[in-house]
This record gives structure tokens, sequence and C-alpha cells, in this order.
């Protein structure tokens, strides 16, 4: 049986896994038998979890990359402790979790290791949006201004899931957690708060620093491989949908991914040593209502009252924003040629 | 022998013993500790190792905990807030059965801020699962690193060297370095129990619910006892080598028909050896029990040493708050219901001197039946009694 499997007339025209009427070289690797399967099934993530979606592919790409000379360093959160319930384990892939805060600099102790012992493997962190920007954030701002060789993977679903949806600095304005309740003058979390980690790990000056979302899976696994291409401290940002803290239908998480960067919420771009580089324009733009109907943690925002009406205008400035700031508006010569 | 400051003889000693991972992050006073260990890495002295400078003590330890559970010998250093700082950290090195050697330069713990030495920082995390090894000289804090490193990779467990801030890692005196080959042939190259590897992929750190957590700390808790054994035996194998002895589970000190015991840990017990020595010219049988040995803590030992003693005084150098000192209650412990009285004398916090004759003074009114059962040290009692009247009113 050849590793690549030839199309049949029913899969095409399919955006997801394979996408099989691509050359060869452009599929994806879920489209591979060889692929390694380092995050394989069984596990317990919640249905249309994008933390696992997005993991899956991340972690195959990069098993690719490196031909399987990889360990993963993974910090406490919902991928650990869904994929890693003793004496279960869904990873084939040598793996460590050590503590919620610490991924960074463990991950730069095990680079190290290798590096003395002369050894090709290569290393991948990575945890939530809390165990990255907040409580691990000390960690990665080390590991990044030591230019360690390490790719850090932030699978960013914006709050504390795994312990019941509490806010973190990743929570969008106006969304509902367990900690900003949908009640009050200014309901759910407030505006003017928050942090963009992946311009703070671009303030560091490392070599990449990417965006990806689950929704463009091939953009995805391309990024884990020009991340794995260079050497010293790379970061990428994966948007990934929590069903279960946002509120949103799990047959849906990709197109509740999609939504969040056509609106120009999550804005897909690439830097290096400091500067963007690329940028995917958003080919069909969509107001943010869109997306954000779509999930009951803004449903307080879409009740037809003014408040709500004037919090989408501003979450629709954040948005517009973006367009600008990261060239997302699309013109006649983003055209791609086939 | 070399004339030389304490913490430089430990630098020479930690590369000595060959570490691949060495990650500090500066505080007083473990510095002169990793600057030295920098220059000897800079050097070229200690190839192949990283000297990796981080932005935390919880860093430093995680850097480590990474470098080990991928198969290197990993070091670092650090003392008082610092090891604070790392708590979560010292305690996931230990779940994990990371064979991390660590240096504490003791330092008192703050509020109020205090750079000076006292036993506070290793009390407060006695209980993380690191064995916690005592240094009485320089000689034994660098000696003691030899063992440190083969007893953690023998076990799979960490092991903290505790030496005390200033006193020792300050201090010049002569040490006899050990030569690179001795300690070539008593420590061989670290195999790990279980490591990051590609070829054969596992799982290291799953979550553990109730149905099997109390067997992994089981498992644990007989790898640390354990020590008891082998820390006698590597002493032994370490004096066939060295001509010296490293490392005991207790030293007694002219315990023989002894009626008062003290009892201590770290650099104070020269100094008592000293007052013991005073007090048997003057006729008093009085001797001494050093404690080098503190996690796992040496019951039968430290009841086999206290066996004949009439009473025992513990100094120590930290205060429980709100119960008393840390390691009379373990000697209370290791005694059993028959024991004689145990006085608890709080000494040396923050850096106060602990004078021959303060002890002298102390030790003599146990042995004559007039100590209380907790007594503090030179305190300026009238300035507590102000202060206290002060408090209560308000």
């Amino acid at each position: 049986m050849s590793a690549e499997q030839p199309i049949k007339f029913y899969q095409t025209g399919t955006f997801t896994v394979g996408n099989r009427l691509l050359s060869l070289e452009k599929r994806t690797v879920q489209a591979s038998i060889g692929r390694s399967n380092a995050l394989t099934s069984g596990h317990r993530a919640c249905q249309g979890c994008g933390e696992a979606l997005g993991a899956r592919y991340v972690l195959d790409a990069a098993m690719r990359a490196t031909k399987g000379r990889l360990v993963a360093v993974n910090a406490t959160g919902c991928l650990e402790v869904f994929s890693t319930p003793y004496p279960e384990s869904a990873w084939q892939v040598a793996w460590l979790h050590s503590l919620f805060g610490n991924a960074a600099a463990v991950a730069s102790g095990v680079a190290a290791a290798f590096r003395m012992k002369g050894s090709d493997v290569r290393v991948l962190a990575q945890g939530g949006d809390g165990g990255t920007m907040d409580i691990g954030f000390g960690c990665l701002s080390g590991m990044f201004e030591r230019n360690d060789d390490v790719l850090y993977v932030c699978y960013d679903n914006e709050a504390y899931m795994n312990t019941g949806v509490q806010r973190s600095s990743a929570t969008p304005a106006g969304a509902r957690t367990s900690t900003t309740p949908a009640v009050g003058g200014d309901p759910g979390n407030g505006f003017g708060t928050g942090k963009n980690l992946p311009v703070l790990a671009m303030a560091h000056g490392i070599p990449y620093v990417a965006t990806a979302s689950v929704a463009d899976l091939h953009d995805l696994e391309a990024k884990v491989e020009r991340a794995m291409a260079v050497h010293g401290a790379r970061y990428l940002h994966v948007h990934v949908p929590c069903p279960l803290g946002w509120g949103s239908d799990p047959a849906k998480t990709i197109q509740v991914a999609r939504l969040a960067v056509e609106s120009g919420l999550f804005p897909l771009f690439e830097a290096e040593h400091g500067d963007v580089v690329r940028s995917t324009p958003i080919r069909r733009r969509v107001a943010v209502d869109s997306y954000l109907r779509l999930q009951t943690r803004f449903a307080h925002l879409l009740d037809g009252s003014v408040a709500g009406a004037e919090a989408i205008a501003r979450i629709q400035v954040i948005a517009d924003k973006n367009v600008a700031r990261y060239g997302l508006a699309f013109t006649e010569t983003d055209v791609e040629l086939p | 022998m070399k004339q030389i400051e304490g913490s430089r003889a430990i630098a020479e000693t930690v590369a000595l013993c060959r570490p691949e991972v060495i990650c500090a992050y500066p505080i007083t006073p473990q510095t002169h500790i990793v600057e030295a260990l920098s220059e000897i890495v800079k050097a070229g002295e200690l190839d192949p190792c990283a000297f990796i400078n981080v932005e935390s003590e919880f860093a430093a330890l995680s850097v480590a905990i990474g470098a080990s559970a991928a198969g290197s010998r990993a070091y670092t250093a650090t003392a008082s807030q610092g090891l604070l700082y790392m708590t979560e950290a010292l305690y996931n090195a230990a779940g994990l059965g990371l064979p991390i050697v660590m240096t504490l330069g003791t330092r008192a713990i703050g509020a109020p801020i205090n750079i000076w030495n006292d036993h506070s920082d290793a009390m407060a995390l006695r209980d993380a699962g690191w064995i916690q090894l005592f240094a009485e000289s320089n000689q034994e804090a660098a000696d003691l690193h030899v063992t440190a490193f083969r007893l953690a990779e023998e076990l799979s467990v960490p092991v903290m060297v505790c030496v005390d801030g200033f006193i020792l890692t300050h201090a010049f005196e002569p040490v006899d370095i050990a030569t690179q080959a001795d300690v070539d042939a008593f420590l061989p190259p670290f195999v790990p129990r279980e490591v990051l590897d590609p070829a054969d992929p596992i799982t290291i750190g799953a979550l553990v619910g109730p149905e099997a957590f109390t067997e992994v700390k089981v498992l644990a808790h007989q790898r640390m006892r354990r020590a008891i054994d082998r820390i006698p035996a590597l002493a032994s194998e370490f004096a066939a080598r060295f001509g010296r002895t490293s490392g005991a589970l207790v030293r007694s000190y002219r315990t023989l028909e002894a009626d008062t015991v003290v009892v201590a840990l770290g650099s104070v017990s020269g100094t008592i050896q000293e007052v013991v020595d005073a007090m048997r010219d003057e006729g008093q049988a009085v001797g001494s029990v050093s404690v080098v040995t503190f996690r796992p803590f040496p019951f039968a030992a430290v009841r086999q040493a206290l066996k004949h003693a009439l009473r025992v005084v513990v100094i120590e150098k930290n205060l429980a708050i709100g119960m008393r000192g840390v390691l009379a209650a373990d000697v209370r412990e290791a005694l059993g219901v028959e024991a004689p009285p145990v006085h608890t004398v709080i000494a040396g916090l923050g850096g106060r001197g602990i004078t021959s004759t303060s002890l002298h003074r102390v030790i003599g009114e146990a042995h004559t039946g007039t100590l209380e059962l907790e007594h503090f040290l030179d305190l300026d009692r009238p300035t507590v009694v102000r202060a206290t009247a002060k408090e209560l009113s308000r």
C-alpha cells in the first residue's frame, strides 16, 4: 500500500483532512498513512475540541519536519489532562509534563541536554493560553530572550477551560467567562484589557513568530514546517475554538475558527526577527457579529440592547484595527494564480 | 590542600562531577558558587556543559528538570527566597524521580528581609521529597556534592546539599579538592531510570488519580528511605578512595557517658564541639551529635546516638512559628515515648552569631536542670517585652 492514497470521487471538494486534490507535496501530513499520529485517537478531549485538532496537526507536522527526532514538553492544562490519564497515554512522541507555568523553561533544559550530547533531537513545547500568556509568561520570555532552540506552540482558546472557563489574559473583550459574568453595566470581560502575545514574542527579536488557526490546517502545517526549518526560539500562536467554553456547536469548530479569521479578530501573520514579513489577506471579510453570534459567551451582547450594540461596535473597531495593522485587506494582487 | 573560599571549593568539586547542564539565578549567598562555575564552563574546563542564565529560580530548577529528564546530569544552586520560589518545581523534580543536585546556601526568609544565615529555607522545604544533607565544614561541603550525585542517581531522588550561607560559603579554609580521576572512579556516568528518547517514546508526568496516587507516593517514600542504608555505605566507599569521610547519618562527638547531649545541624557543630571540650575539661558530662542527613530523617541513628542521654538540647536555626523548632520535634519523634527532656534552643536566626560563651551558658543550664524547654539564645528580652506591651495596648 502506498503512503499516499488516491483520491476517491466523494472526497473532492473537502477543505479538511487530506485535501487529495492537491499535488503530493502540498497535501497535509494527515493525508499520509506515514503520519506519526503523535496525538493518537482515544484521548478524552470534548467533541469538537479545537486544541486536540490543532495539537494533532502541529505535532505530526513537526514530526515530519524532524523525521521523528522530536521531544514534546507540555504545560498543565486541557491538552495534558485529556491525553494522559494514567495508565493511558495518547502520545506517540517522547513527551514530558512538569508544571503549569514552566513548559518553556523545561523545554530549554531538554534542548540544552540534547545540544550537550551532540544530538539532533529538536524540542517543541506546548500549552494553552493560560499556561503560556499568564502563569508561564516569565519562563516563556526567558526562553525567548536566550534564543533557546525551542518551538513554543500556544493553543489559544481564550480562557482557562480545564478549570471551568475562567478569564485569562487572552479572553476577548465582552466575552462571558465564569469569572467575567454577563452581569452589571459592563457585562463580560472588560474592554482595554488583555495582551497580544505574538507581538510580545516579536519584541524579543526571535527568529520566527507566527499565528495560525485550525480553520486553515494547511497554513498551520506550513508554519510549523517553516518554524522547524530554523533554529533558535520560535513561537506559534494557534487559535483553537473551545465548544464548551465558548458555547459553540461542536460541529462548527472549523466554521467558528474561520469566522474569527475572516472577521479580522484573529489576524494570520508571520514575523521574522521582530518584523512582520507576511500576512494572510482576508478574501471574504465578514462583520464581527457573524462570528460572535455562533457563541453563547457573547449572547448577552446580541440581545438587541443599545449597550450590546455598542459593545459589538467596539469589537468591530478591534477587528478593523487588526486589518489595518497587519495588512489584511484583500486586493487584486493577492489573488494566487494556480 | 588549598586555602580557598567555600563557594569556590564547592564549584570546583561540582565541576569534577561533570554536570552537563548548570542553570542559576543569582541570590545571596549562592552567587560565588555559580559565578565560579560560569567561569569554569566559559573557560572550557568542563566540556560538554551548558551554563544557562535564567530569569528566576523557578526557571532554574525547571531547566534542570528538562535537562535531567533528557538524560543529562543537572545542577543548580540557590538560597532562601529563591528556594521558596522554586517550591512547585522542587516537588515536581522529586515526584518525577529526577536526580538533580542543588546547593542551598542556607539563609533566612523574610519578612523582614534578611540575607544572613539560618535554616528557615531548608526547613520550609524539608518535605518536598529531596534528600537534605548538611555540611559542617567547607571540606564536607565540597565532598558532599560528589556523594550527592552518586546517591541521587542511584536512588533517582534529588539531593539538596545545605551549606550555611556566609559562614561556610564565604569563609576561606584549607580544603582538599578531589582529583578528577578519583571522582570519575567514585561517580560513574549518569544512567537515567527513564529518559526522553524519540527512539523509545515514553510519557513522563502523566495525570494520576486516586486509584494509584498513594502507591506512587509510597514508592517515593521507600526510595528516599533507602538512603538510610546507602549513605553510610557511600561514606565508607568515599573514605576508602579519598582518605576522608563524606556524608553520614549523624556524627557523635564525646557522647560516651554524656548525660547532656547537644544536637545540631551544619556549621554550628564545630562551635558546639569546642564548648563540649571546654565543659568536659570542667568535668561536666556533655557531648554532641551533628545530624548530617536531615531528610530522610535517620530515626534509628538518632535514637542510638542519644540512647544514654539524660537530657537533649537541640540548637536550631529555625523557628516554626506557632510551634517550636523543627529539628527538636523530629528528635522527639525519634526518641519515642520514653524520651528524656528535649530542650529547644532557637539560635542564630537571621545570622545572629552563636558564640561559645552563650552556648556554654545554655548547655550548662540544661546540665544543671534550669533550662526551660523552649529557649531563645541571646534574646533581647527587654525589647520583646516593650514591643509586646505596645502591641497589646492598641
